[in-house]
């Protein structure tokens, strides 16, 4: 390292003492307390265990906070291997520059794809018993006894024999100077203590009294601020501006280019940018795809139902036969529109760039490639580089892109050796999204004469994620992450029902809008067109949707094991009270089986109130069910938000809605009771950040048909004038 | 120029008086817990009270707060001791990433002042801040659970 983070939780002095000595700042960041950096000085046992003199037990989480929980699930798990204190556990956040000074210790930092805690778990619990052994072994070696003849727990050390204790404070520093040990045995999770338990939060207290930064209250010394404003046209450039009508306004500094597409207003205040930003003069230059709107889009998708070419997701048996010969066809064509994450806190950025040394201060989900975006956009060595992760203000994944830190940084070459703090308005993030993708789905069903299922096509139309964020992923140019939730098999995303004749197909149609990882990823749409459509099979036929579903899932156990926890705790055997109906709905992504089950009742055929939901999770392995319980209930926020209000549409290559007046998020009023049955079954670990998503869409959609006969396709719901009671 | 009193304390500031009071509190004050989410009054991240009314403060110029009583998410606790609303937020447990959570502590305590029983439908008519998060259901516990403090 060739600087030295030394944070406290009060506030941190960034000590910069660059190779070189260009730059030897003494930055007072005015932060009153948040996440504290790992202080590289700071004595450790090993990378993830900093234990200090006074017993606290620092643990360093290398993913990121936005609200998931995940800082907690991993303090537990190492804390859990490692017999501290729990209620002397803190954390910090390792730099990615740290990370990758020291080879990649902690893995990998992106967070997303539900993998936070998953992907690490086996990691961290190795980090955390690993600790314990070279604390065990300190403690040993200073009573001259055999390791094997210690215990820990709760943080002290004990020699049974001799009776003699000490505790992990005490040596600390003489175990972090041992070699690690190579092997040690990871407990049982029926064994767990810490982990597995409903705990609060660590991170809360901060967030309560306003004290805990986040990247938008980031403050440095001689700080400038920029607001930016992208061509509105997906793949237009900047012409020209006219910098002169603005630089006689309060505060302006400066007028800067950023890149090809975007230009920046720096002033002494965002306002002040952001007011002379407004009035600034703009000419853009907006390209081929002015001229493209969703009506365009969606024709061309319309298209793709019925093409010759698709990729193959999933296929048994001869689906062309098995239709052809059917005694009964059931067909259903469904839409799912461009959404935009709309997290609360805007992108930001701020950049510091000189000659010797370029730092950012961000929210990100990939502190990796956050780093690998300075190093690219500053010009300069990695050594020379650092990310400072911030808490974040929602991520849903529009935070693993890093767009907005090149920008930053560009902006911040501008103006050597002055801090400059990005943030974008509403109206910037809700034109430059990385949108969930649009799709189409042709649903084609075919049954025998005694009314069994013998066949399904879906077709699926639209866009791929990976072709635009991850070519390198796709196998022969097919997109295997379309398929989520309609695999054949396998531990991520498998389909949950057994049909003799099946074919899932993807006829790819790559409108030049920047999709992204949306929350649940492709899965809200999947599970939407399967799960209604099979509601719509159910119904074709006069079978009850429930017994319908399980008769093709007796190969899915575990699919059909939260079917089953919902159904039951709603009283489906039973019928609902008058006026109420029912829906439901099941799907497995990001390694977990879900499953909701809705009542509701429709007024004036239009005004929906969700009475209860219930939602049911395996994710294998629990390590916090409290967490797990908000994740689920958020789940509902987020996925019936979109299902009810939100839809990005184009027109002239522009998306049309700005801010949260055309593009709403449910409130208090809107938010249904959830009761989560979290019913982990045991030797797997799966996510739950997102799954539970795309299941609160078909689980309502399903008992809007009951309540009214009519089958809702495409979305939101507010463009059928279906709206929230 | 604009004086305005924040959490008790008088403060001048050159500014122009049609900028938000939320731009003032964070950029002037240097008060950052009132949060920006869309500048025009439909989040409620930025709720802060104005003569102990809940006010969205990024659609008012700082003009209209000069001489009355500004309170923040900062100036809530009192000698270092939370808030009623405070602490039942932190028993339930309710922030996800938290950045809406000042401005629906802010709401609440308003809402508390006016009803100190307030029922689930004057949450719902009350609290219309947004929470992409969804934190909704322990937001609602929390209220109630506040009202017994």
């Amino acid at each position: 390292m060739n600087h030295v983070v030394r944070m406290n939780r009060r506030s941190f002095v960034i000590g910069t003492a660059a190779v070189g000595g260009g730059l030897a700042l003494g930055l007072e960041l005015q932060i009153g307390s948040g996440e504290a950096e790992a202080a590289a000085s700071e004595p450790e046992v090993n990378a993830w265990v900093v234990i200090r003199p006074d017993e606290t037990v620092v643990i360093r989480v290398a993913k990121s906070e936005m609200g998931q929980g995940t800082i907690t699930g991993l303090a537990q798990l190492v804390a859990e291997e490692l017999e501290c204190d729990w209620s002397k556990v803190t954390f910090e956040y390792p730099t990615p520059g740290q990370n990758l000074a020291r080879k990649q210790v902690w893995g990998t930092m992106f967070t997303a794809g539900s993998r936070g805690i998953r992907e690490s778990q086996e990691l961290v619990r190795n980090g955390g018993a690993v600790a314990r052994q070279m604390l065990l072994q300190a403690a040993a070696n200073g009573w001259n006894v055999p390791v094997s003849e210690c215990s820990a727990v709760n943080g002290a050390i004990a020699h049974k024999s001799s009776g003699r204790t000490t505790t992990f404070g005490k040596v600390a520093e003489a175990a972090g100077k041992l070699e690690p040990p190579k092997d040690v045995q990871l407990k049982d999770p029926k064994d767990w203590k810490i982990a597995g338990r409903p705990l609060k939060r660590l991170d809360t207290i901060d967030k309560l009294t306003g004290q805990l930064i986040y990247g938008i209250d980031v403050k440095l010394p001689g700080m400038l601020n920029a607001a930016i404003k992208d061509c509105p046209v997906f793949g237009g450039k900047l012409k020209s501006f006219d910098a002169e009508k603005i630089m006689g306004m309060k505060g302006v500094q400066k007028v800067v280019r950023v890149g090809e597409s975007a230009v920046a207003v720096v002033a002494d205040t965002w306002w002040q940018a952001k007011t002379a930003l407004d009035a600034l003069p703009i000419q853009w230059d907006e390209g081929e795809n002015a001229n493209i709107s969703s009506a365009s889009i969606a024709e061309w998708l319309k298209a793709g139902l019925d093409a010759e070419q698709a990729f193959v997701g999933n296929q048994n048996g001869d689906v062309k036969a098995a239709l052809a010969s059917a005694a009964k066809k059931v067909e259903a064509v469904y839409s799912y529109p461009y959404q935009n994450h709309a997290t609360m806190e805007p992108m930001n950025t701020t950049a510091l760039y000189t000659a010797d040394k370029c730092e950012v201060w961000c929210p990100t989900q990939n502190g990796d490639r956050a780093l690998a975006a300075v190093i690219e956009a500053s010009g300069l060595s990695a050594p020379k580089c650092e990310v400072h992760k911030l808490p974040l203000g929602g991520g849903f994944g529009r935070r693993t892109f890093t767009d907005y830190i090149h920008q930053a940084v560009a902006i911040a070459k501008e103006m050597p050796g002055t801090p400059v703090k990005l943030l974008w308005s509403r109206e910037e993030d809700m034109a430059h999204g990385r949108y969930h993708p649009i799709t189409q789905a042709k649903m084609v069903g075919g049954f025998d004469a005694s009314g069994n299922l013998t066949a399904l096509h879906m077709r699926i139309s639209g866009q791929s994620i990976f072709a635009s964020v991850r070519p390198e992923s796709l196998q022969n140019g097919r997109d295997p992450a379309t398929f989520q939730g309609l695999n054949p098999s396998g531990p991520e995303a498998a389909i949950g029902y057994t049909i003799p004749n099946l074919l899932i197909d993807h006829a790819m149609r790559n409108p030049p809008v920047p999709p992204g990882f949306w929350r649940g990823v492709n899965i809200n749409h999947n599970a939407i067109y399967l799960e209604c459509f099979m509601d719509e099979l159910a119904h074709s036929i006069g079978q009850d949707p429930l017994e319908f579903r399980r008769r093709l899932m007796a190969q899915h156990p575990k699919h059909l094991a939260v079917l089953n926890a919902v159904a039951e705790k709603i009283g489906w055997a039973k019928s609902p009270p008058q006026e109420i109906h029912r829906g439901i709905a099941q799907m497995m992504a990001f390694g977990s089986y879900v499953a909701a089950a809705t009542e509701i009742s429709v007024d004036n055929g239009n005004k929906i109130k969700i009475h209860r939901i219930v939602a049911a999770t395996d994710c294998g392995t629990a390590v916090n069910p409290a967490q797990i319980e908000r994740q689920i209930a958020g789940s509902f926020v987020y996925g019936l938000s979109a299902l009810f209000y939100q839809e990005c549409t184009l027109n002239g290559g522009r998306i049309e809605q700005e801010n949260f007046d055309t593009y709403d998020s449910m409130r208090i009023a809107q938010m249904p009771k959830v009761e989560s049955i979290v019913m982990p079954s045991g030797g797997f670990w799966g996510g739950v950040g997102e799954p539970t998503i795309c299941v609160a869409g078909p689980a309502v959609l399903n008992a809007f048909f009951n309540a009214t006969g009519q089958r809702i396709r495409s979305f939101p719901l507010k463009n059928h004038n279906v709206q929230f009671a | 120029m604009a004086r305005i009193t924040v959490n008790r304390k008088s403060h001048d500031i050159d500014v122009d008086p049609n900028t938000p009071l939320l731009w003032v509190l964070r950029e002037q004050v240097g008060l950052t817990g009132t949060k920006y989410g869309c500048g025009i009054a439909q989040c409620g991240a930025c709720t802060v009270h104005i003569d102990g009314a809940a006010v969205r403060s990024c659609s008012l110029p700082v003009s209209g707060a000069e001489g009355k009583q500004i309170t923040t998410i900062e100036g809530l606790a009192q000698n270092g001791v939370l808030h009623p609303v405070q602490k039942a937020w932190l028993e339930h447990d309710v922030p996800q990433c938290g950045y809406c959570q000042t401005g629906m502590i802010m709401a609440a305590v308003a809402l508390l002042m006016e009803k100190p029983k307030p029922s689930d439908a004057d949450i719902d008519s009350t609290i219309t801040n947004i929470c992409r998060c969804g934190t909704f259901q322990q937001v609602r516990a929390a209220i109630h659970a506040a009202t017994n403090a």
